[in-house]
C-alpha cells in the first residue's frame, strides 16, 4: 500500500513537471508574439507601405521598397523552384522504387536541413562573382534553392495519395503513361500540390540569410533585376541592429507585416487545401 | 492502401514498357522523353547537393592552402594582417547549439507528453498548433525580440542577479552586457523548441495504442506507462528530433548575429559576448575585399556544411528508423 502511495506521489509530480515544461515552452513564444502585435500596431501607418526609408534620424518613412523587392523576389525563385520541385516529384511518385529515388529523396530531406547561410553563399559564387556586383537574381536564386526541396518532397506526397485506381482507369481506356501522369494524376493532386507550394513560399518569405552577399539590401527602389535589390527581412535585420529609435519602429512595423502576410499565405493555404478526402 | 498502390506501380510499369514499344514504332517515344524530363528535373537535388559541397571547397582552397590544420586550431582573425584561425566561431557554435539543445530537449519531450498524453483534446491540439505557428516565425525576427526586448532585460534583470548570486563560478563573471552567450543560447533554445516539440509529438503519436493499454493493464500509473512503453517506443525518434534540432541550431544565422555581441574570443563565462560560424560568415562576407579573407570565409562555411550534413544524415536515419518501424508495428 505504501508503495502504491509513493508511486501515485511520483505520478503527480512528474504530470506537474510536463506541465511547467509546456508553460516554460509557451510564455517566451507568446511574449514574442505580443511584443510583435503592441510594438508593430503601434508603428505601422500608411507610410510605410508607400514611402521608403528614410535617412537615419529623420523620422516617419516606410518600408514600400522592401515589399515590392521581397515580392519580385519571391516570384522570381518560385519560377524556376517550383516546376523544379513539381517535375522532380512526379520522378520520384510514378517510377518509386528504384535506389536512384531513394538517393533523391534522402538529397531533398538533407538539403533542406542545410542552413540558409550556406544557400547564400552558393548563389555568390554561382551569379555574384561571374555577373561583378551583387544582384536581385542572386538573391532569387538562393531563394528558389531553398524553395525546390520543399516543394518536391511535400508534391510528393500529394501524388502519392492520389489512388492507384485512378491511374489504372485511364491506362485501361488507352491514355499513354505520360498523358495519364499529367492529367489524372497530376490534377487529382493539384489542390493539395498548392496548398504545398503556398506554405513553401510562406517559409521562404522570412529569409534573410541567404539575402545578405547575394541581393544586399539597397535604401532606395531597385531598378534593374542585376542590381542590389531592397527586402523586407533584410531591411528589418539592418534596421534593428541601427541605433536609431525611429527605425527600430520602422522594424517593428516590418516585423508585424512580415508575419501578417506569412500566416495569411499559410491560412489561405490551409483553407484552399480542405478538401474531401479521396476514396 | 499501401500494398495497393505498390501493385498499381508495377502495373503501370508493365504498360508503360507495352507503351514504350507501340511508341517506338511509330517512331516517338512519349513516355520515355517524359521520364528523361522529371528524372531530369529530380537528379538536380543531387547535383544541387553536389554543386554546393565542391563549389564551397574550390572557393576556400586559397585557405585551406595557406592555413592548413592551424585554420581549425588558431584563434587569430586579423583581416589586415591576413591572419585567419577559425577556432573562436568553432567553440561559439559549438558551445551555443550544444547549452541550448541540453535545455531545450527536457522542456520540448515534456511538451509533447504533456501534449499527446495529458491533454490530448482540444487544450492540447491547441497548445500544438500555437506551436507549430511559432515554429514559422522567420529566424530576424526572432532576433529583433532578443535584441530589443530580451537583451535589455538580460542586461537589467538577470545577469545581475547571477553576478550577484553565482559571480563565484567562472561561468557568470564579467560586465552585464546584455548581448552575448546567454542571450544567444536563450534565442536558440525558444527557436528549436517548437521543432523538437512537433517532431517528438509525431513520434509519440505513432506509439501503438496496444503498447499503451498493456502497461494499463498491468497496473502502471500514467507516468509509468509513459516511462514503460511510451518512451522507450519512440526513443530513436525522440533522439532524431533533438539531433535535428541540434542541425537547426548550429546553422541558426540571423538572430544569433543580433544577440552574441560579435566578440571573436573564447571565454567560459556565459556573460561575455561571443561569436558563431554563420554569424561570421554574416557580417563578413559581403565585405571581404580580399582573395584570403573570403575564402577564409568560405572554409568557414564548408565547416559548417560538413557539421549540418553529418547531422542531418545522422537525424534523417533515425527518423525513418521509426516510421519503417511504425508500419511494421502496425501489424502487430
Amino acid at each position: 500500500m505504501n508503495g502504491m502511495v509513493a508511486r501515485s506521489i511520483k505520478n503527480a509530480g512528474m504530470m506537474i513537471l510536463m506541465g511547467v515544461a509546456t508553460l516554460l515552452v509557451l510564455t517566451p513564444l507568446i511574449l514574442i508574439f505580443f511584443h510583435i502585435v503592441k510594438e508593430g500596431a503601434g508603428a505601422i501607418n500608411l507610410d510605410f507601405f508607400t514611402q521608403i526609408p528614410n535617412p537615419p534620424g529623420e523620422s516617419g518613412g516606410g518600408m514600400a521598397n522592401g515589399l515590392v523587392g521581397s515580392a519580385i523576389l519571391l516570384f522570381m525563385a518560385s519560377l524556376f523552384g517550383i516546376p523544379t520541385g513539381i517535375f522532380g516529384a512526379l520522378y520520384l511518385s510514378e517510377y518509386e522504387g528504384n535506389r536512384l529515388a531513394n538517393i533523391i529523396r534522402f538529397s531533398a530531406d538533407v538539403l533542406s536541413g542545410v542552413p540558409s547561410i550556406i544557400t547564400g553563399l552558393v548563389a555568390y559564387t554561382l551569379i555574384v562573382v561571374p555577373m561583378h556586383g551583387f544582384s536581385a537574381l542572386a538573391g532569387a536564386v538562393a531563394l528558389g534553392l531553398i524553395i525546390i526541396p520543399i516543394v518536391l518532397r511535400t508534391t510528393e506526397e500529394q501524388l502519392k495519395m492520389v489512388p492507384g485506381t485512378l491511374r489504372e482507369a485511364s491506362l485501361a481506356l488507352g491514355v499513354s503513361f505520360w498523358r495519364t501522369t499529367l492529367q489524372v494524376t497530376l490534377r487529382s493532386a493539384l489542390k493539395g500540390i498548392v496548398t504545398g507550394i503556398l506554405l513553401s513560399i510562406a517559409r521562404v518569405a522570412g529569409e534573410t540569410a541567404p539575402l545578405l552577399f547575394t541581393t544586399l539590401g539597397n535604401q532606395f527602389w531597385g531598378r534593374k533585376l542585376t542590381e542590389p535589390m531592397a527586402a523586407l527581412p533584410l531591411q528589418i535585420f539592418n534596421f534593428a541592429i541601427s541605433p536609431y529609435a525611429d527605425w527600430h519602429r520602422l522594424a517593428w512595423a516590418g516585423a508585424l507585416v512580415l508575419v501578417v502576410i506569412m500566416f495569411g499565405l499559410s491560412l489561405v493555404a490551409r483553407l484552399f487545401g480542405r478538401q474531401k478526402p479521396m476514396t | 492502401m499501401n500494398q495497393f498502390h505498390y501493385d498499381s506501380v508495377e502495373a503501370t510499369v508493365s504498360h508503360d514498357e507495352q507503351v514504350r514499344d507501340i511508341d517506338s514504332a511509330r517512331g516517338f517515344s512519349g513516355d520515355r522523353i517524359f521520364k528523361m524530363i522529371t528524372l531530369g528535373f529530380a537528379s538536380s537535388i543531387i547535383l544541387i547537393l553536389l554543386l554546393i559541397t565542391v563549389g564551397m571547397a574550390v572557393e576556400s582552397v586559397p585557405a585551406l592552402k595557406q592555413f592548413g590544420w592551424k585554420f581549425i586550431t588558431g584563434s587569430n582573425w586579423d583581416a589586415v594582417q591576413g591572419q585567419f584561425g577559425a577556432l573562436p566561431y568553432i567553440w561559439g557554435s559549438i558551445v551555443s547549439s550544444l547549452l541550448a539543445i541540453i535545455i531545450a530537449t527536457p522542456l520540448s519531450v515534456g511538451t509533447a507528453l504533456f501534449i499527446t498524453e495529458i491533454a490530448p483534446g482540444k487544450l492540447g491540439g491547441a497548445i500544438a498548433s500555437l506551436v507549430e505557428l511559432l515554429a514559422a516565425i522567420p529566424s530576424v525576427i526572432y532576433g529583433l525580440w532578443g535584441i530589443l526586448v530580451m537583451a535589455p532585460w538580460l542586461q537589467r534583470t538577470v545577469e545581475p542577479f547571477l553576478v550577484d548570486h553565482f559571480g563565484f563560478l567562472p561561468f557568470f563573471r564579467g560586465a552585464p552586457y546584455g548581448v552575448g552567450m546567454l542571450a544567444a543560447v536563450i534565442i536558440i533554445m525558444i527557436m528549436i523548441i517548437p521543432i523538437i516539440t512537433s517532431i517528438t509529438k509525431e513520434v509519440l503519436l505513432a506509439v501503438p495504442k496496444s503498447q499503451k493499454e498493456a502497461a494499463v493493464a498491468l497496473g502502471a500509473t500514467r507516468w509509468e506507462t509513459i516511462r514503460m512503453a511510451v518512451l522507450p517506443y519512440g526513443r530513436s525518434g525522440i533522439l532524431g528530433a533533438v539531433v535535428l534540432g541540434l542541425g537547426r541550431a548550429i546553422g541558426e544565422t540571423m538572430a544569433v548575429t543580433m544577440v552574441i555581441g560579435n566578440a571573436p574570443q573564447i571565454s567560459l563565462s556565459l556573460l561575455d559576448p561571443a561569436y558563431t560560424m554563420p554569424s561570421v560568415i554574416a557580417n563578413e562576407f559581403a565585405e571581404a575585399t580580399s582573395k584570403l579573407h573570403s575564402a577564409a570565409l568560405m572554409e568557414i562555411g564548408l565547416i559548417l556544411l560538413v557539421l549540418t550534413l553529418l547531422i542531418n544524415i545522422m537525424a534523417r536515419v533515425l527518423i525513418w528508423g521509426v516510421t519503417r518501424q511504425r508500419s511494421a508495428g502496425g501489424h502487430i
